[in-house]
């Protein structure tokens, strides 16, 4: 046996991103656990202008969707890429790039965030010296993605990556022009929209980072790993090209729901509204491929805990892909815009189905990448229950509040004047708020066992492989 | 598996080639973004301005070269004149809000409903944010609407009510922000964000941007942060008016 053995694939790379992933989703939740709980006790800040609620949830936000949700793309990206290709990456050095780039990114939110140093657009906060960083890696990320695939040994570019590459070109769109704004000073800057037009393309911007980063690169993850862990072919190639096409052309279209009855023009958020309604022929479709792809073999389900996390994450995502289009019919979004009941929406999508999917991919990816079983499944399945308990009481608690809320505000009591004042209304969401920080403490502490679990099967990977070298070099 | 591969001639081409798969996804993938948001920029009935242009305040023919700020304190400008750029104190306290995050729990955005009418005043205009480079519209109502909260609450309520928000309301779960009354607003920067704006099309004049810094001079952010809450909402008459319907 070789001391230095050569992997066919370039998967240093994917392994540390894996690592930083497990990493920033503990992180990343516990910032936003703390943030919920200062919503039920608002002494929580201690009076400390960094800790308040205004500036550290747009570090929650930062720390989970680019942080969390970006190292798991990447590595899921880089390693599915060079499976299903065939090939190494184009470079490994850019590869290399990426890494380091987007880990300064997450640094530079971590410093700027706290302190004030913002833009103001929801999950575009970041200051435009880095949303330039975030464009040069975002475009290095893509190009050695693109030019892996064109380097491919198979004729035809498998499913997964059709996903990856619409993902990759949407988030530049969305971003470049987003973030276009004329500078102040180095941490500061304004938009070059104003009013109307900036809202319609921050909603852009915002609904299609949840619709492709969020949504598209998952499916993208959700093709390559559903079919691996479970041993089996992809339920239906027809059902995948078109609800890939359908996807991609909607999609785009949905950001005009989140401005329904405001200044916005009436026909643009109507016209949101009806593809929001449409999208959920092509949503179920990829929850049906990708749950239909264990016909047969639903047994697998009783022992294989990785596989448990990759459907569970499709029932999470048939059942938001649902309630989306219901939010964005107007009646209903005339009682749920504005409340809790939007938070709750956002986070059964993203701790359903994105966090879920995510950890099924990594836990597959470091029993592959260190070729291992994890240290402990038993504590694979307490994370699984966790992460379902904890989901289900967070959305729960915010179903529970947001339809209160809304109820409320436009209660009208027998002498036709307004039952409650706003106050009241947000005396009567305490104990939800406190239901929710701890059904997010739940889903945290799923997370904190899955980083444990990680650490331990990779020393326990590596002292095997250091005896093993041993022996055969003596 | 539950049916065959059928590909259709264009889908095995698309799928056989990286260049294909990247046309069609940059073509299919901007349709969705033009058809909204390009219209906004030329259709007449976006902005309500278009159609009553007297909701937008123009400068005086004597008042060319005097500040913004002056012609405010001074009663040039009083609410109900119309849609005026911030003042240099107003800009600054916008500049804090934002800072702060207060678009996380708080929307400037009322929509046309009784209820919402009667908590908040009057729905807000598309014009009313044409010069918020970015907008502040919000989407959670943690606290309440404060698209016109201006002159609903005196300066000095707005004080108490930052320095301990449950000293004045009891139920709030909003942050205490002490620290705006020990912090002076930042003069050094302010004529630089007035520049920054005229040039993406908010007509400030040079005497604006040249009197901004002095404007700030001794005063702090708790100043700042409540000239820019008490002129919100507060720009156009709606009495007697309806201008969308």
């Amino acid at each position: 046996m070789e001391t230095t053995q050569v992997e066919k694939y370039d998967f240093d790379v994917v392994r540390w991103f894996s690592i930083m992933a497990v990493v920033y989703l503990v992180i990343g939740t516990l910032v936003g656990v703390i943030i919920a709980a200062q919503l039920a006790w608002p002494a929580l800040n201690f009076d400390i202008a960094e800790l308040t609620f205004g500036r550290l949830r747009p570090l929650h936000t930062n720390a989970v969707i680019f942080a969390f949700g970006g190292s798991v793309l990447m590595a899921t990206a880089y390693y599915s890429v060079q499976r299903t290709c065939g090939v190494r990456l184009w470079s490994n050095k850019m590869a290399w790039f990426t890494f380091w780039g987007w880990n300064l990114i997450i640094l530079g939110a971590v410093i700027t965030l706290p302190l004030g140093i913002t833009q103001g657009k929801e999950y575009a906060e970041l200051a435009w010296p880095i949303d330039i960083l975030i464009a040069v890696v975002w475009l290095a990320y893509s190009f050695n993605f693109f030019m892996t695939v064109a380097n491919r040994k198979t004729s035809h570019i498998y499913v997964s990556n059709w996903f990856f590459m619409a993902m990759m070109v949407m988030i530049t769109y969305l971003h470049v022009v987003n973030s276009l704004a004329i500078p102040v000073t180095m941490w500061h800057s304004f938009s070059v929209f104003s009013g109307v037009q900036d809202a319609m393309i921050q909603w852009w911007y915002g609904h299609n980072a949840v619709g492709f980063y969020l949504t598209a690169g998952f499916l993208g993850i959700m093709y390559y790993f559903v079919p691996k862990q479970a041993n089996r072919p992809i339920f239906s190639y027809r059902l995948s090209v078109i609800h890939f096409w359908a996807l991609t052309f909607g999609y785009v279209w949905l950001g005009a729901h989140h401005l329904q009855y405001t200044a916005l023009p009436d026909w643009t958020g109507s016209l949101g509204a009806a593809v929001s309604l449409a999208m959920i022929i092509p949503s179920w479709g990829g929850a049906i491929n990708g749950m239909m792809t264990l016909s047969g073999a639903w047994d697998k389900l009783r022992d294989d805990y990785v596989l448990r996390f990759l459907i569970m994450s499709l029932a999470f995502y048939a059942m938001s892909t649902f309630e989306g289009p219901v939010m964005s019919v107007k009646t209903v979004n005339a009682l749920s815009h504005y409340t809790d009941w939007t938070v709750g929406h956002v986070h059964s999508g993203a701790l359903g189905w994105v966090a879920m999917v995510a950890a099924g991919a990594l836990y597959h990816m470091v029993m592959k990448l260190w070729s291992t079983e994890m240290w402990s499944a038993k504590l694979v399945n307490l994370h699984f229950w966790l992460a379902t308990i904890g989901t289900v009481v967070y959305i729960v608690s915010m179903w529970v509040s947001g339809i209160m809320q809304g109820l409320m505000w436009r209660d009208y009591d027998e002498f036709g004047t307004l039952t409650y004042t706003f106050v009241e209304s947000v005396a009567a969401m305490h104990p939800f708020y406190a239901m929710r920080a701890i059904g997010g403490l739940i889903f945290w502490a799923g997370g904190a066992i899955m980083l444990f679990n990680v650490v331990m099967t990779i020393r326990q990977a590596n002292a095997r492989r250091a005896v093993s070298t041993a022996t055969a070099n003596a | 598996m539950a049916d065959q591969i059928h590909s259709t001639k264009l889908q095995d081409k698309i799928e056989r080639s990286v260049m294909g798969m990247l046309f069609m996804l940059l073509i299919l993938l901007s349709v969705g973004g033009l058809v909204e948001i390009v219209p906004l920029f030329y259709l007449d009935e976006t902005m309500e301005h278009n159609q009553h242009p007297e909701i937008v305040w123009e400068r005086g023919a004597d008042q060319k070269n005097t500040p913004l700020g002056e012609i405010v304190a001074t009663g040039g400008w009083s609410a109900g004149d119309g849609i005026r750029p911030y003042t240099a104190l107003e800009l600054a306290g916008r500049e804090i809000y934002i800072r702060e995050g207060c678009y996380a729990c708080h929307s400037q955005m009322i929509r046309p409903f009784r209820d919402e009418f009667e908590r908040y005043g009057h729905y807000s205009l598309a014009s009313e944010s044409m010069y918020d480079h970015t907008f502040q519209w919000g989407s959670k109502r943690t606290g309440p609407d404060l698209a016109r909260v201006g002159g609903k609450y005196s300066d000095e309520w707005h004080r108490l009510h930052f320095r301990d928000a449950r000293a004045v309301v009891p139920e709030s779960v909003m942050p205490n922000y002490p620290w705006f009354d020990n912090t002076p607003a930042n003069a050094g920067r302010i004529a630089r964000s007035l520049r920054a704006l005229k040039t993406v099309g908010v007509p400030y004049t040079e005497a604006d941007i040249a009197a901004a810094s002095g404007e700030l001079q001794g005063k702090t952010e708790m100043d700042a942060m409540i000239a820019y809450l008490q002129v919100l909402g507060t720009m156009v008459r709606f009495e007697d008016k309806d201008y969308r319907n």
